[in-house]
């Protein structure tokens, strides 16, 4: 398959970028969306221009180092799928294929297609856990947790922190990446003593970082590759609203 | 040398309590005192920083990730085994002791691995009390599986997210300690060296990803949680970032690598599938609870799956070994797929695959019955190969998954290089010649909960914080050794990517020294991989500039390690002329193709020195003895 890509390259987060066309020839449907990007590098390494910056690491759409806006679609146009999911054979022959990095002001563009996301890390800092230190924990079944709670907030756990909820944003809202954490810790029996507190914690951390407030586009939702659902934001507005009130 | 592992006295069950009894205190006043870097962030180096700076220690976290949550350790699918019996179907620490020494195929450590089942229990305690999701009864208990041919239910999970729920957990306990600025994270920094003064640890030399600065980091202690070196095989179902870089320069600076050729090979994959494919992935092996392997009977048969009749078809594994069938452990199952292939039975494009075919189970089950157990893999298997399992059977093939060889450590948990210590995948101790499945989740907790944390005190109270800080000529030497190494790749100006020599070498490694080899490969190899390395300095293209984020040129150091590391598992791989786990030796064979050990001979952990460049590391030998678990051959017939 052919492909012509418009791809963002960035030399640093204080130059200015500019999409550049390459032309993608003589590539396997079999290709990963990544292993596409890999060969139009190696051949611009023969050419003797800088290959093309993105994160990766996994490929297998779990450890959520990689991620970009393939046609203005966070992770591509396929639905529940990171970047490296994504297979060329989604696309058609010929296809002229826009590649870019995350857009968000909390999220700075290092180079190319890498963005700087320690903002995440800074909201889990402010309560995304459960305070408790090693060795003092109590028998695993000393803690029942009904079967649904437990279902529940695994649902809410497996985000993994790509960041393409708030690329996909047009507030570049993070509510989904912290109300999915939020609810998760919340959703169990462990998680209770701290809940206010975190609740009110965390999103004070994401407002502090610079991210956008939600009004319920529901972009974040549809783009994110685990398909977590914004019902999470709703048990997010209503844990911080209550921690208003005991407040 | 003599290799000392410091095991404690008494029997086995009582080892571990009063080796902590014995062991000295730091005083809680003095802790604060004492600085620990920590490389590495996944299960292991994440929960050893949590813990050591909730004890009061400063901890540096160092990680080439833009975050701790990052780690490959997520990956993990299946789940971690522990000794609790919930079940009542008649496990103990013993038990999980005895399978884990006998899966091992008796090339580990008694006293390492009971210690290793003991603290299993306190590991679930403590993942639970963070809050990780694991699976549950309908009574709001934990739920348990068999897993990995265990005849026991002891395996606890996160649907086929375990390892990252507990990746997660253990990144929540270290946030915490971010915020109360006990740790300090640094994200995007790779380790290329450990600075050693006076025969002791004292630091580490790394560099920034993003600006490129070389820096040195001085501290009390260093712990090394940087993995496994599955990726010297190009192919494996690592992520891409994992080296072997941190333990190399490690082993450079004195500390001996143990049985580097102990390497799993995992026979559930999804097959290669072209020249660029970068990296295999790995289903899960419960789906060889319901499925059936098989190849073709005629060499060469090119018909599509479903117009192959039943008597054309080689249920292989059923026929080798009626009695664990499909169920056959990971190593056997790997080398019976490799002797398909090799007869020319394999299927789909490239040859190297074989059928993995739920036309039966969809009969009994019923498809809906299939997709409520197996759904998400199917759905994957789809995803990646863009075939229907329900209708088409699978191809699968065998995949490197694990590496057990690592850096030797003793019972502390250090290596012999005093105040350096290894945990996780990046050790050798608890997993022997095969880790059995749900086993690698375990250790990396079990070292950076609850082994780690209160050996590393011991070796603190006993030396006093180190004078030493980064202002010393040691480290002005080695950051000076790496500007120049950075200098070199940088300015060799050829036409090759460390891409393609890194494809080059795997293949050499996996066609010399994986499932099967042999002294006349493994020779081959030790002359292909010189030649390999040659060329990489000559031919190397790295672009950009050195001082920014240069992806290239993070690949060329690694790819460089790489090349060196490789001719030592090799090397190791050519001295064990035994067969044992993962490691099979074609001249160690019984006469009908199984895995022949030579306990007589090989009774021992083989520990490597390096000696100099270009010359040939020295092979030390710790011997170990079974006092419990007396070695018997492994029959799966």
């Amino acid at each position: 398959m052919d492909f012509t890509l418009k791809v963002w390259r960035q030399a640093g987060p204080d130059e200015k970028g500019r999409l550049i066309t390459y032309e993608a020839h003589d590539i396997s449907s079999d290709t990963s969306f990544l292993e596409m990007l890999d060969i139009v590098n190696e051949r611009l390494l023969e050419k003797g221009e800088e290959p093309i910056a993105f994160d990766h690491d996994c490929r297998e759409g779990i450890c959520g180092m990689c991620g970009c806006m393939v046609n203005g679609h966070a992770h591509g146009h396929q639905q529940g799928t990171t970047l490296c999911q994504l297979h060329m054979r989604e696309f058609n022959d010929g296809d002229t294929i826009y590649i870019e990095p995350w857009r968000a002001k909390a999220f700075p563009v290092v180079k190319d297609l890498v963005v700087d996301r320690s903002a995440f890390d800074a909201i889990i800092t402010a309560g995304g856990f459960i305070s408790m230190r090693t060795g003092s924990a109590p028998d695993g079944n000393a803690i029942p947790v009904p079967k649904k709670s437990a279902d529940q907030a695994m649902d809410a756990a497996q985000c993994i922190g790509c960041g393409a909820c708030v690329a996909a944003c047009p507030n570049a809202s993070a509510m989904l990446f912290t109300s999915a954490k939020i609810s998760h810790l919340g959703l169990v029996p462990q998680g209770q003593p701290e809940r206010m507190r975190r609740a009110r914690a965390m999103v004070d951390a994401m407002e502090e970082a610079g991210f956008g407030a939600c009004t319920n586009h529901g972009e974040c939702e549809a783009a994110c590759p685990k398909e977590i659902s914004m019902n999470f934001i709703a048990r997010l507005n209503r844990d911080r609203l209550k921690a208003a009130l005991v407040e | 040398m003599v290799l000392d592992a410091k095991i404690p006295d008494g029997p086995i069950e009582q080892k571990w309590d009063r080796h902590r009894f014995k062991m000295k205190l730091v005083n809680p006043a003095n802790k604060r005192k004492y600085h620990v870097i920590v490389v590495g962030a996944g299960l292991a180096g994440a929960s050893a920083s949590a813990t050591l700076a909730e004890l009061g220690y400063h901890v540096d976290c160092f990680f080439y990730q833009d975050s701790p949550r990052r780690a490959h350790s997520i990956a993990a699918q299946g789940g971690i085994n522990a000794a609790k019996n919930y079940q009542n179907d008649g496990d103990s620490i013993y038990r999980l002791f005895y399978d884990t020494v006998k899966g091992g195929d008796y090339r580990s450590r008694e006293p390492n691995v009971y210690r290793l089942a003991q603290v299993s229990n306190a590991i679930i305690d403590q993942c639970v009390a963070q809050g990780v999701p694991f699976a549950r009864e309908y009574g709001g208990q934990l739920a348990n599986r068999s897993f990995g041919g265990a005849q026991v239910s002891r395996t606890f999970y996160a649907r086929g997210q375990t390892g990252q729920q507990l990746l997660l957990g253990a990144y929540s306990a270290l946030m915490r300690q971010v915020a109360s600025r006990q740790v300090k994270l640094h994200t995007r920094h790779e380790m290329l060296d450990v600075v050693v003064v006076d025969g002791r640890a004292r630091g580490i030399v790394t560099r920034n990803m993003v600006t490129g600065e070389i820096r040195s980091w001085a501290g009390d202690a260093v712990v090394l949680g940087t993995g496994g070196y599955g990726n010297v095989f190009y192919l494996s179902t690592n992520a891409k970032g994992c080296n072997v870089t941190a333990a190399y320069r490690a082993f450079k600076r004195g500390a001996f690598f143990a049985n580097p050729c102990y390497t799993q090979i995992h026979p559930t994959c999804i097959p290669v599938s072209g020249e660029y494919q970068s990296k295999l992935t790995l289903m899960s092996e419960s789906l060889r609870n319901d499925g059936r392997i098989w190849v073709p009977v005629r060499p060469g048969d090119k018909r599509p799956p479903n117009d192959i009749p039943e008597s054309e078809r080689d249920y292989y594994l059923e026929r080798r070994y009626p009695s664990f069938g499909n169920l056959v452990p990971r190593d056997v199952a790997s080398r019976a797929a490799k002797a398909v292939c090799d007869e020319g039975r394999g299927v789909g494009e490239t040859g190297l695959g074989v059928y993995l075919d739920f036309k039966d189970a969809i009969e009994r089950m019923g498809e809906a019955g299939v997709r409520e157990k197996y759904g998400n893999l199917f759905q994957m298997y789809h995803k990646i190969t863009a075939e229907d399992p329900y209708k088409v059977p699978m191809r699968i093939f065998p995949a490197v998954h694990y590496t057990m060889g690592g850096l030797w450590v003793d019972y502390n948990l250090m290596t012999t290089v005093p105040g350096l210590y290894a945990i996780g995948e990046a050790n050798f101790s608890d997993h022997g010649a095969n880790r059995l499945g749900a086993s690698a989740l375990m250790q990396g907790l079990a070292d950076g909960y609850f082994v780690l944390p209160y050996t590393i005190g011991d070796f603190l109270a006993e030396h006093r914080q180190s004078t030493v800080d980064a202002s010393h000529q040691a480290f002005k030497q080695s950051e000076s050794e790496v500007r120049s190494r950075i200098e070199k790749l940088m300015s060799i100006g050829g036409t090759r990517s460390p891409d393609s020599f890194h494809r080059e070498l795997g293949k050499v490694m996996w066609d010399y020294c994986g499932m099967a080899r042999n002294d006349a490969g493994l020779r081959q190899a030790l002359e292909e991989i010189p030649r390999i390395r040659d060329e990489f300095w000559h031919n190397l293209r790295v672009l950009g500039a050195p001082e920014s984020l240069n992806q290239t040129l993070e690949k060329a150091g690694r790819v460089a390690d790489f090349l060196e590391f490789a001719e030592l598992v090799v090397r190791d791989a050519l001295e064990r002329t035994e067969s044992c786990g993962g490691h099979f030796r074609e001249e160690s064979q019984t006469e009908d193709g199984e895995a022949l050990r030579d306990d007589a001979r090989f009774s021992h952990v083989a520990a490597w020195s390096y000696a100099g460049d270009g010359d040939i590391p020295e092979r030390h030998t710790e011997p170990l003895t079974f006092e419990y678990v007396k070695p018997s051959q492994r029959s799966y017939k």
